[in-house]
């Protein structure tokens, strides 16, 4: 019995230090206000030299914190708690949390340097007239292969995955939209098709491709590619970027049918406490001159049409991060469509997954 | 009374926590599981189970999480006995215990790395002449890693009734003129019945319903109910079929405990 008391007095005590000293760490870090914005993005997103220089320039503190998927984000905002004043969520994440009203409408006065924003990325269907949401970065959706492992071989269209030669060399992205858009795509239709016949054929085809497709995976896509384990992979243009840095034999090709467009966009989320701080920062990260340094930082492809002078001429006419608007007319965004056409869209997938 | 009321006082925790993290937690998910994907109250989600998609899904959980058990228990029996009779046998079993403590997710990755293309077992294959050849993203390497990680639970019951096993049961057995075969069929495994129960109950309910090693490691070749819950909760989000799906998985574990349940026998 005594012992049982010293042990439960024993980790009653240990657990009340390290909240003690949990809630000193928290406010050493500043308390939201004013003063202070927190700002909410994915890892490694940002170049942190640039925090700083708003910090000087403005006298306002930034917390950064950072998520890992759009889920994750968006439960953490529904849940309150912090109060994250700027988000960087992804277009379908941004659909989303307007209908749920989670966010906070823009000022585009407070935000002059919107203007520099290339047209083609601005009133797009998951946000019209840029009412919540200012982009970040974008991509595309393609084909990253190791043209070592396959001699001889190019890709120019969807089609191409189909080849025989390709057997059990294919690694596809664990989302039902990006592999059913992919397979429509291939089709001629458009990634947001929802026509039940045109879906069942897209499925149809999916499963043709089965004999080619190695493994159905998320992130460790990355790391597969860069170790050689397997030549061919569908993924987003950002990730395609980060891994030929590691791996240089790589290359990256966007399908000339068409694909996907995406967009990480910076939002004002309902939770936020310094709504002024919030604009102030959108309009400073929309800055040519720091919008290049940033994308030199990140290298994933910048919305910002003036940042591009800024940037090394070979990155700003590498045509496979910054096509040309003839391949951009073709791309398409994702369209909300609907909780029940994504359950159709989820069930044709995990038909195609059970598909050997 | 005083005593009665200390024993009342006693069973407070028990009672609340049962109520709150498992009685209402189930009752939730059968609630949610009665509701469309527009929030309407309708039974579609339970017809939607018994379409050829989700009955294929749980066949494939149900194979999967039976070769897994089976293959825990062809290892672990055996191990588990011989542990028994080993000198220093808290050590050796400590030894086996450590590696649960590590994060799943760790080993996983490990894995990636150890069945690779370039990876640790390649190069074994290849030095003994074999060769390499694909091993991540198969069935083999799912259900090998699958009992790897949920091997300790199957050697500890087992342990444990084997370790509590009365020597002088096995002596008496061999006096009479029983053959090692014989003691064994017909005195040490009846009388470790019950850790051998445990230890299959512990590992099928989770191997049913694993889900990350599903991706990581069988590159979704494998696809059980657990990966169909993770997608509706998480990327469809319909959570009233994912509750069905998940109301599935309950009454399917609750049928396995009843198969396997206990039966006390006078010894």
């Amino acid at each position: 019995m005594k012992k049982l008391l010293t042990a439960f007095f024993g980790i009653t005590l240990v657990s009340l230090l390290l909240l003690v000293w949990i809630q000193q760490l928290n406010t050493s870090q500043g308390y939201s206000g004013t003063g202070t914005i927190t700002v909410f993005n994915w890892g490694d997103y940002i170049d942190m030299e640039l925090v700083e220089r708003f910090q000087e320039e403005t006298g306002m503190t930034v917390i950064y914190e950072t998520f890992d998927s759009n889920e994750a984000m968006l439960t953490k905002i529904q849940q309150g708690g912090t109060t994250y004043d700027i988000a960087v969520p992804s277009e379908y994440m941004i659909e989303k949390m307007k209908e749920e009203d989670l966010l906070i409408e823009l000022d585009h006065e407070k935000l002059p340097n919107l203007q520099y924003i290339d047209e083609r990325f601005l009133d797009l269907s998951f946000d019209e007239g840029n009412r919540y949401s200012v982009p970040y970065f974008w991509g595309t959706v393609g084909i990253l292969y190791n043209p070592d492992m396959l001699p001889g071989k190019t890709f120019t269209s969807w089609n191409d995955l189909w080849d025989p030669a390709l057997k059990n060399e294919i690694l596809l992205i664990d989302g039902a939209r990006e592999v059913m858009g992919m397979a429509l795509n291939s089709l001629g239709y458009s990634l947001n098709d929802t026509n039940r016949d045109h879906l069942e054929e897209a499925l149809d085809k999916l499963n043709e491709l089965t004999p080619n497709v190695k493994a159905i995976v998320g992130d460790e896509n990355k790391l597969l590619m860069a170790n050689n384990e397997a030549a061919v992979a569908l993924v987003w243009s950002g990730d395609a970027r980060d891994v030929m840095w590691e791996n240089e034999a790589l290359d990256y090709v966007v399908p000339e049918e068409g694909s996907n467009l995406w967009f990480d966009s910076m939002v004002i989320p309902k939770t936020a406490d310094n709504v002024e701080g919030a604009h102030q920062f959108i309009n400073f990260m929309l800055d040519p001159e720091v919008a290049a340094q940033n994308t030199e930082y990140v290298s994933y492809s910048t919305p910002n049409e003036a940042a591009l002078n800024y940037l090394p001429e070979e990155m700003v006419t590498d045509e496979r991060f910054y096509p040309p608007p003839e391949l951009t007319e073709r791309l398409e965004v994702y369209e909300n469509l609907g909780k029940e056409m994504l359950g159709v869209y989820n069930d044709l997938f995990l038909t195609f997954k059970m598909h050997h | 009374m005083n005593r009665r009321m200390m024993r009342h006082l006693y069973m407070v925790p028990y009672v609340v926590w049962i109520l709150v993290f498992v009685i209402t937690p189930i009752l939730l998910v059968l609630y949610y599981s009665f509701f469309d994907i527009h929030g309407n109250f309708s039974i579609i989600n339970y017809e939607r189970f018994f379409t050829p998609v989700y009955l294929k899904l749980t066949i494939n959980s149900f194979w999967y999480a039976f070769l897994i058990t089976f293959i825990s228990l062809l290892v672990a029996y055996p191990t588990a006995y011989l542990l028994v009779k080993t000198r220093h046998k808290q050590l050796w079993l400590l030894l086996i215990i450590v590696p649960s403590w590590i994060n799943l997710l760790l080993k996983a990755y490990a894995f990636i790395g150890i069945f690779g293309a370039y990876g640790a077992a390649n190069q074994f294959l290849e030095f003994i002449g074999v060769g390499a050849r694909q091993l991540l993203f198969t069935d083999f390497s799912f259900v090998f890693v699958a009992v790897y990680i949920f091997i300790p639970f199957m050697i500890l019951p087992i342990f444990n009734a084997l370790n509590g096993l009365n020597p002088a049961l096995v002596d008496a057995a061999n006096d009479l003129g029983a053959s090692k075969w014989t003691t064994f069929a017909r005195v040490i495994f009846p009388l470790t019945i019950d850790g051998v129960k445990t230890g299959c109950q512990v590992v099928f309910i989770p191997a049913l319903s694993l889900f990350m090693l599903t991706r990581l490691i069988a590159g979704n070749r494998v696809i059980t109910l657990g990966t169909a819950i993770e997608q509706h909760f998480l990327v469809t989000q319909d959570w009233g079929m994912g509750s069905t799906v998940a109301v599935f998985l309950i009454l399917i574990m609750f049928v396995m405990i009843r198969l396997t349940g206990f039966r006390r026998r006078g010894v």
